[in-house]
C-alpha cells in the first residue's frame, strides 16, 4: 500500500481506492439486515453464512431467503436466485476487456463480480484505476458483507417473533431498495408494474415462489418483443 | 435441514458458475444488446414481484396489513435518498409500531 505517499487529489488510482472504501462500507453494512432476515426466514446461522460466502450477491441472497421464508419450494428459491444472478454474468463480459486479467485471477475476480465492484471499476478513467477500483471494492464488500451478515444472523437468532420487530416489512423494503435505482425508464417501470400484477394475481393459484418466476418470464417476453424499439408506454395493460 | 442445505449450496454454486461464465465465455456471446436488455428487465421483474409477494401476501393469499404502510415509508425514504440500512430500519420500525397499536 502507498497510502502514506503524498498524492494529488486527481490521482485516478487513489481516487478509485477512496471510492472503493466508501462503497464497501455502505454496502457491507447492510449485510446486517440480510443476516437478521435470513435467520428470521428459517435458515440457520451456518446456512446464512454459506449464502454470503458462496453466493455473494445481495439480490440473489434476498430472493433465496424470501422464497424459502414464504414457504416456497427449494427449486423455486434456487431458480429465483440464479435468475437474479444472471446480470453478474453480463458484468463479467463487461469487465473482461477492461481488467484484462490472467486466467489464474479469473475465478476470484468472478466471485467478486457484483453490482458495486462493476460500477466502481467501469467508472474509472484508466485501466490501472479500474483494476484498483474492482479489487478494492470486491474484496472490501466481500469482507464487510460477510462480517455484518454474521453479526445480523447472530442478533436475529436471539430475537423472538420476527413480525413483532417488523422484519417481514423490512424484507419488502429491502427488495424495494434493490429495485429502486433500476426503475429509470418506461420499459423498466412497465415491467415492474406488470410483475407486481402477475405475482399478486397468481399467488393464490400457484405454489409459493412460482408467481415470482412467472413475473420474470413476462419480462423475458417483453424484453424480446421490444428489442430495438422505443419502450412502449402502455405495456402494463 | 439437509434439503435446505442442498438448496443453499446448489443456488450458491449456480450463482458462482454464472459469474464465472461472464469471465471465461467469448465476450460477443453476452455483449448483444438483446441479452443485456432481457437481463435488466428480468432483474426488475424479479425484484418487483418479490416486493409484492413480501409486502402483501401470506400463506398463498393476498393480505393487507402493517407491511404496506411500512413499504410506503420505505418508498418515501428512498425518494429522499436515504441509505439502504436506514430504509430497511424505518420500514421495520413502522410495521413494529403499527402492530403495537393493534394493526395486524
Amino acid at each position: 500500500m502507498r497510502e502514506t505517499e503524498d498524492v494529488t487529489p486527481y490521482d485516478p488510482v487513489s481516487a478509485a481506492r477512496r471510492q472503493a472504501v466508501s462503497v464497501s462500507l455502505a454496502t457491507g453494512l447492510y449485510g446486517i439486515s440480510f443476516g437478521a432476515l435470513s435467520v428470521a426466514a428459517g435458515l440457520s446461522v451456518p446456512q446464512t453464512m454459506a449464502l454470503s460466502l458462496l453466493m455473494f450477491s445481495g439480490g440473489s441472497q434476498f430472493a433465496f431467503i424470501g422464497v424459502v421464508g414464504g414457504g416456497g419450494a427449494l427449486g423455486a428459491a434456487v431458480a429465483s436466485a440464479a435468475l437474479l444472478g444472471a446480470r453478474n454474468g453480463l458484468y463479467g463480459a463487461q469487465l473482461t476487456p477492461l481488467l484484462d486479467l490472467p486466467w489464474s485471477r479469473r475465478l476470484p475476480a468472478a466471485q467478486l463480480t457484483i453490482d458495486e465492484s462493476t460500477a466502481v471499476a467501469t467508472a474509472q478513467p484508466t485501466r490501472a484505476a479500474a483494476r484498483v477500483g474492482f479489487w478494492w471494492t470486491g474484496v472490501g464488500v466481500y469482507l464487510l458483507w460477510n462480517l455484518f451478515t454474521l453479526l445480523g444472523a447472530l442478533a436475529g437468532d436471539r430475537l423472538g417473533d420476527p413480525r413483532a420487530y417488523g422484519l417481514d416489512a423490512a424484507a419488502a423494503a429491502a427488495f424495494l431498495a434493490l429495485v429502486w435505482p433500476r426503475l429509470a425508464g418506461r420499459a423498466a417501470q412497465a415491467v415492474a408494474g406488470a410483475a407486481v400484477v402477475v405475482a399478486l394475481a397468481t399467488t393464490s393459484l400457484l405454489p409459493a415462489g412460482v408467481p415470482v418466476l412467472l413475473a420474470a418470464l413476462a419480462a423475458v417476453v417483453v424484453g424480446l418483443v421490444t428489442t430495438g424499439r422505443p419502450p412502449v408506454p402502455g405495456a402494463v395493460r | 435441514m439437509t434439503a435446505l442445505w442442498g438448496g443453499v449450496l446448489l443456488a450458491g454454486l449456480a450463482c458462482l458458475a454464472i459469474k464465472l461464465a461472464g469471465h471465461v465465455l467469448p465476450e460477443h456471446w453476452l455483449a448483444q444488446p438483446r441479452v443485456a436488455r432481457v437481463a435488466a428487465l428480468v432483474t426488475v421483474a424479479l425484484l418487483s414481484a418479490l416486493v409484492a409477494v413480501q409486502a402483501a401476501t401470506d400463506g398463498g393469499r393476498v393480505v393487507l396489513d402493517a407491511r404496506l404502510p411500512a413499504l410506503a415509508v420505505a418508498a418515501v425514504a428512498l425518494a429522499l435518498r436515504a441509505p439502504f440500512v436506514v430504509v430497511v430500519l424505518l420500514a421495520a420500525a413502522t410495521a413494529a409500531g403499527l402492530r403495537l397499536l393493534g394493526m395486524p
